[in-house]
């Protein structure tokens, strides 16, 4: 779900309140003017009649009159709605740090337990109903986190933090998109929000935890060799291995996104492969190089990234 | 001297020798020595007009293949790289090119005709002025087309647009560019206030001013105001690309949203420095096909001085989206509802100067009604974007892009086109075909709406802007289409503007000196007007000179064989001095070369700053070099 | 029928123009008027660059962040200089407006001479302020907002001895020249209360803060 339209957060719907209310105030000044205007250029032209004039400045009262109220009444709708929106998530049970790069996301799951803080990368899970507030940073430029069925944007600024509070109130796949321009790939730095039950997101977030399995199985283990030997480790992370880099996406339980490269791809096999044959040609100017695999090394890779469940 | 003197005008002569002696005085020289050294403001706005249609048309086949690359989703006409100098040159270009060059373009070419006046103030300013644009955008699209056009959008936001994300020379031929033309804006900005305080006719008081030069007035002091800060910001900008300071760096101590607060200072403003002169294009032609003074004179000049004062004040609501302390945010959302009133009057003034009038449904007319029907849209939509809450949804999204056409090309181009088929007659003696007018009305009424209505909900369904492409399935494709339809009626309707245009220069019907039989002075000279504009100074005695009286009141007494003005009191508009006027003179040009030469080569090296210093003082000091011979003549 | 139609409107002659001056001092002057649109531009830039320099200095804890503090030495030479040169620009002015040209000729001079002077200080001015323009967002606002001011400084240096020249030559003893002269002296003006504010900040901020 990706509109303004289909508000499933409380933000959301509290903003979605506040279209309609514009949108039926202005709708009805719209008609007023209309009016006005086809009624000026129709209507029959008798004799001049020197009274016009008088009641038009009667009527231009009236209009300024009409304009300050309906004015006041959005601007009090607008504010009233902004300390709604304040008030909505003041006691989280989510916390997390969300950073921008080009062009995806970094999501951090923030806990005072070192051991239990998680990491991954362009799809945020959430136990449906609960506060979230997320601590928004950026690595390098301006980007703008915008999911719009459950809230509205908050820039991502190097040197100023900034943070954002949503609260999803149904179970289900919620798109956001980076919303301020940030270059090369702006268009496709995408991410998924997966609301679900509280014990799917429990469960989920254990399975987070746990370091990736060991590659037992033949194919898998050279892939993984693979991984080391073509330096994909110098950018990706993987927990349980040497792989610790943080320049690219956190790769530990990549198999479990449903997308590849910040939505720009579905996460299955065949799209992965050719992701990593040519990633510029999916995303052209993404920071991921492309690196030349045989074929056989290529499946193993495939094979080895499949098991980061 | 004495009254009747031979080199004065007035009743003793015969008006055919008076015209004969003042052509020899004023007239340029013939060939491209005269287009070279040429002040006739008339000459020089005309070229700006040609030259910002000629942007204006660059600009829009930019527009048009970014709308065929968003016909369908993931198509692959243009990539990103092409896909994001394409909206940077787009935005740049109409707004920097176009919007605000045109509208100074119009005053340039209108205002001193409407004061009564022989030439605008400090014409070599102004002739300076044009070639300073003129490179400052030939500067741009050259490196368009060498494949270095500026990537980073019109807004050019930092840190993307810093030396660490845009490395090369993109963003400071954009930054430069910025700094060439509004350069150029503040100095007929000048110009213009000049002129209208100090050279309106005998008896033109303040409150017999047109509502037109009212509105050049009130932009011109925008102008003054808003473009120090985006010269401020793009120095700052070129200067932490090329010799490293830290402005905009936060790891030094510097700050990104300082450029942000630095561009909306001016970014805010600029759109009614765009808008505000459209009104006044608006309130002539409404007055003209109503046969009547517009409703309401002192209230549509308060609301012009209001909406410039309160264009000032709501900056910020473009930075909703970057976490400002909410207190502040409420004060730009009411500053922004508020500056809704000043225009909902003028809105009603309008019309309600129709209900009183009599309509003549002409091509111009037609353009205003359609200015009403979509501007006022923008303008609603516009106090949706006030409020915070709602920003935050629709902020950076096609719902902004639809706002923004409909309050620019509403509120702006829809006037522009309407003040095209209304001064063309003016300008080049003869009459715009009425029935392609009208055609050309409707497919650009039909075509716009059907471009941009759509995208108020493409926003709204979240389809964020600048994106260069986006995935099927998100609900998007339809509209999306849908809107490229309509850009190809709007490109059609703008053909059938230019082959209109070429029509009647070829064999237009000829226009005489008042087609629509309009009130204000720039009828009551020939068309196209002579390079002196007048024969005699008018003098005013009323709010609607031509309306007032069958015969035209004027002024004796002025030098036939020197450039020379009448300077009047700010207030009163009561003679007060004869004001030698400049001859033509190539070093405006050549400043303008010198100056131009400057911006290019300072983005390759920072020295080009001190020793380009040199030519530029040289050309200057030659420019304001006394011409004595005729000059001392007058003063004794 | 041709395309210069001119209209028949018949004329009707009001009054008479040839009576009037032809040049006039302060706002009856257009020079006037381009010079204050000039003064409002450059105000206004100069504005932006104080507020610039006052926003960047709410990010820091400490400002001027690890540098060395201004030394006041020159900054303050140059402001008793430039306000004292108020008097002889007064002068000037008010010499100009009458066209008087010995004693414009003398102050003009004068006003010369004091221009070059600060231009010397300005340069030792700069080398106090113990900052480079790229160490740090307050060395490039610092650097940027005492150039800017040298930028008018030298400037109207340029403008003064070129009316030097002009008042020694047979151009001199003209009304439009005492205008100019008497446009110049404003120019002044405005370059001595822009530098009041500036130095408050430059100097004053820093130990405030």
């Amino acid at each position: 779900m990706h509109s303004v339209l289909q508000a499933l957060g409380v933000h959301a719907q509290h903003i979605e309140l506040v279209w309609h209310t514009m949108l039926w105030v202005c709708g009805f000044m719209y008609l007023l003017v209309i009016a006005f205007l086809i009624h000026a250029i129709w209507r029959r032209r008798g004799d001049s009649d020197a009274e016009a004039p008088r009641r038009m400045s009667v009527a231009l009262a009236g209009w300024i009159g009409l304009m300050v109220l309906g004015l006041f009444g959005l601007t009090l709708t607008s504010f009233l709605t902004d300390r709604a929106l304040v008030h909505a998530a003041s006691e989280p049970q989510v916390t997390l740090k969300i950073t921008g790069y080009q062009w995806w996301w970094e999501i951090e799951y923030t806990n005072p337990d070192p051991s239990r803080q998680v990491r991954t990368a362009n799809e945020i899970h959430l136990p449906v109903g609960a506060q979230v507030l997320a601590e928004l940073g950026s690595n390098d430029v301006i980007h703008s986190l915008w999911v719009p069925s459950l809230n509205g944007k908050r820039d991502l600024i190097p040197g100023r933090p900034t943070e954002i509070s949503l609260q999803p109130l149904r179970i289900g796949r919620y798109r956001g998109q980076c919303a301020e321009f940030c270059g090369l790939q702006h268009a496709k730095m995408a991410l998924e929000v997966v609301v679900e039950s509280q014990q799917d997101y429990d469960a989920w977030y254990e399975r987070q935890l746990a370091a990736a399995p060991p590659a037992s199985e033949a194919r898998a283990a050279r892939g993984q060799q693979v991984f080391f030997n073509t330096a994909c480790n110098l950018c990706h992370a993987i927990a349980g291995t040497d792989a610790a880099a943080t320049v690219g996406p956190d790769l530990s339980h990549v198999a479990s996104r449903r997308m590849l490269a910040a939505g720009a791809l579905p996460n299955d096999p065949e799209h992965l492969r050719r992701w990593l044959q040519n990633p510029q040609r999916e995303k052209p100017g993404n920071h991921m190089p492309i690196v030349s695999l045989g074929r056989d090394d290529l499946d193993a890779l495939i094979a080895y990234l499949g098991t980061l469940q | 001297m004495s009254a009747q003197s031979p080199s004065l005008d007035g009743e003793w002569l015969d008006e055919s020798a008076t015209r004969q002696r003042l052509e020899k005085t004023w007239d340029d020289a013939p060939g491209l020595w005269g287009a070279l050294t040429t002040l006739d403001h008339k000459r020089v706005g005309l070229r700006y007009i040609v030259t910002a249609f000629g942007f204006f048309g660059l600009a829009g086949v930019a527009a048009f293949v970014m709308r065929l690359q968003l016909a369908h989703a993931e198509n692959d006409l243009v990539g990103p790289d092409l896909y994001n100098q394409l909206f940077t040159m787009h935005g740049s270009t109409m707004m920097f090119l176009f919007a605000v060059p045109i509208m100074q373009a119009v005053g340039i070419y209108f205002v001193p005709l409407m004061v009564g006046t022989r030439a605008i103030s400090f014409p070599r300013l102004l002739a300076f002025s044009y070639w300073i644009y003129l490179f400052g955008g030939l500067l741009l699209w050259t490196a368009f087309f060498l494949n270095i056009g500026p990537d980073a959008g019109w807004f050019a936001y930092v840190p993307l647009s810093g030396p660490q994300y845009s490395p090369g020379k993109r963003v400071d031929i954009w930054a430069q560019m910025i700094t060439y033309t509004e350069l150029s804006s503040i100095a007929v900005a000048v110009s213009t206030i000049a002129t209208i305080f100090k050279q309106r006719a005998p008896g033109m008081a303040l409150n017999r001013v047109p509502l037109f030069v009212w509105a050049i007035l009130v932009m011109s002091f925008m102008v003054l105001f808003a473009m120090p800060s985006v010269m401020i910001g793009s120095s700052f900008l070129i200067m932490d690309r090329l010799v490293g300071t830290h402005f905009f760096n936060p790891a030094e101590g510097g700050d990104a949203l300082l450029w942000q607060h630095l561009f909306w200072f001016f970014g805010h403003p600029e759109v009614y420095i765009i808008f505000i002169p459209a009104l006044g294009m608006v309130s002539s032609i409404v007055q003209t096909f109503s046969r009547r003074p517009v409703f309401g004179y002192p209230l549509m000049v308060l609301s012009l001085i209001a909406t410039s004062l309160f264009a000032f004040g709501l900056w910020v609501h473009h930075m909703f989206a970057t976490g400002l302390p909410r207190l502040g945010n409420s004060f730009y959302t009411a500053a922004s509802m508020v500056i809704a009133i000043p225009t909902g009057i003028q809105i009603f003034g309008w019309i309600a100067t129709v209900w009183l009038g009599k309509p003549r449904f002409t091509t111009p007319f037609l353009f205003i009604i359609g200015f009403i029907v979509v501007f006022v849209i923008g303008g609603l939509t516009g106090v949706m974007l006030a409020s915070v809450p709602l920003d935050l949804q629709v902020h950076d999204t096609y719902f902004v892009v639809a706002h923004f056409h409909y309050v620019l090309i509403g509120g702006g181009v829809f006037p522009l086109l309407g003040a095209v088929y209304y001064w063309f007659p003016k300008i080049t003696g003869r009459l715009l075909d009425e029935r392609l007018g009208k055609l050309n009305f409707w497919l650009f009424f039909i075509g716009f709406n059907v471009t941009f209505f759509p995208m108020h909900y493409l926003g709204l369904a979240g389809m964020p802007r600048r994106v260069y492409t986006y995935s099927s399935g998100l609900g998007w494709d339809g509209l999306n289409l849908l809107a490229t339809g309509g850009a190809v009626l709007i490109a059609i309707s703008l053909l059938l503007l230019a082959f209109n245009i070429v029509r009647s220069l070829r064999s237009g019907a000829a226009a005489g000196a008042n087609p629509w039989d309009a009130d204000t002075l720039e009828w009551a000279t020939s068309s196209p007007p002579l390079s002196f504009n007048f024969t005699h100074i008018p003098l005013v005695t009323g709010s609607h000179p031509l309306w007032d009286s069958e015969r035209l009141h004027v002024m004796r007494g002025l030098r036939l064989d020197e450039r020379e003005l009448v300077l009047t009191t700010v207030l009163d508009a009561q003679p007060d001095l004869r004001e030698p006027s400049v001859p033509p003179s190539i070093w405006p040009f050549l400043a303008a070369i010198a100056v131009g030469t400057m911006f290019v080569t300072s983005i390759f090296s920072p020295w080009a700053v001190i020793v380009g210093a040199i030519p530029i003082a040289i050309t200057l000091t030659a420019w304001f070099w006394p011409k004595s011979a005729a000059e001392e003549e007058i003063e004794q | 029928m041709s395309a210069r139609d001119l209209d028949e409107r018949p004329l009707q002659f009001m009054g008479d123009l040839s009576h009037l001056e032809d040049h006039g001092h302060s706002h009856r002057s257009l020079t006037w008027w381009g010079m204050m649109g000039l003064i409002c531009v450059e105000a206004t830039a100069l504005g932006l660059a104080v507020v610039a320099y006052l926003y960047l200095s709410t990010h820091e804890q400490q400002w001027p962040p690890a540098y060395l503090l201004p030394d006041p030495g020159w900054g303050t030479a140059f402001t008793v200089i430039v306000l004292l040169s108020f008097v002889p620009n007064m002068l000037l002015d008010k010499r100009a407006q009458q066209e008087k040209l010995g004693p414009v000729r003398l102050w003009i001079v004068v006003m010369t001479v004091i221009g070059f002077i600060l231009v010397v200080i300005r340069y030792f001015e700069f080398r106090s302020m113990h900052v480079a323009w790229s160490d740090s967002a307050y060395g490039s606002a610092v650097i940027v907002l005492l150039g800017l001011h040298t930028v008018h400084l030298v400037t109207d240096l340029y403008d003064s001895i070129v009316l030097v020249v002009l008042m020694f030559t047979r151009h001199g003893d003209t009304g439009r020249r005492y205008v100019d002269v008497a446009e110049n002296a404003i120019y002044w003006n405005f370059v001595i209360y822009v530098w009041v504010p500036i130095y408050v900040v430059l100097y004053f901020v820093p130990r405030w803060l």
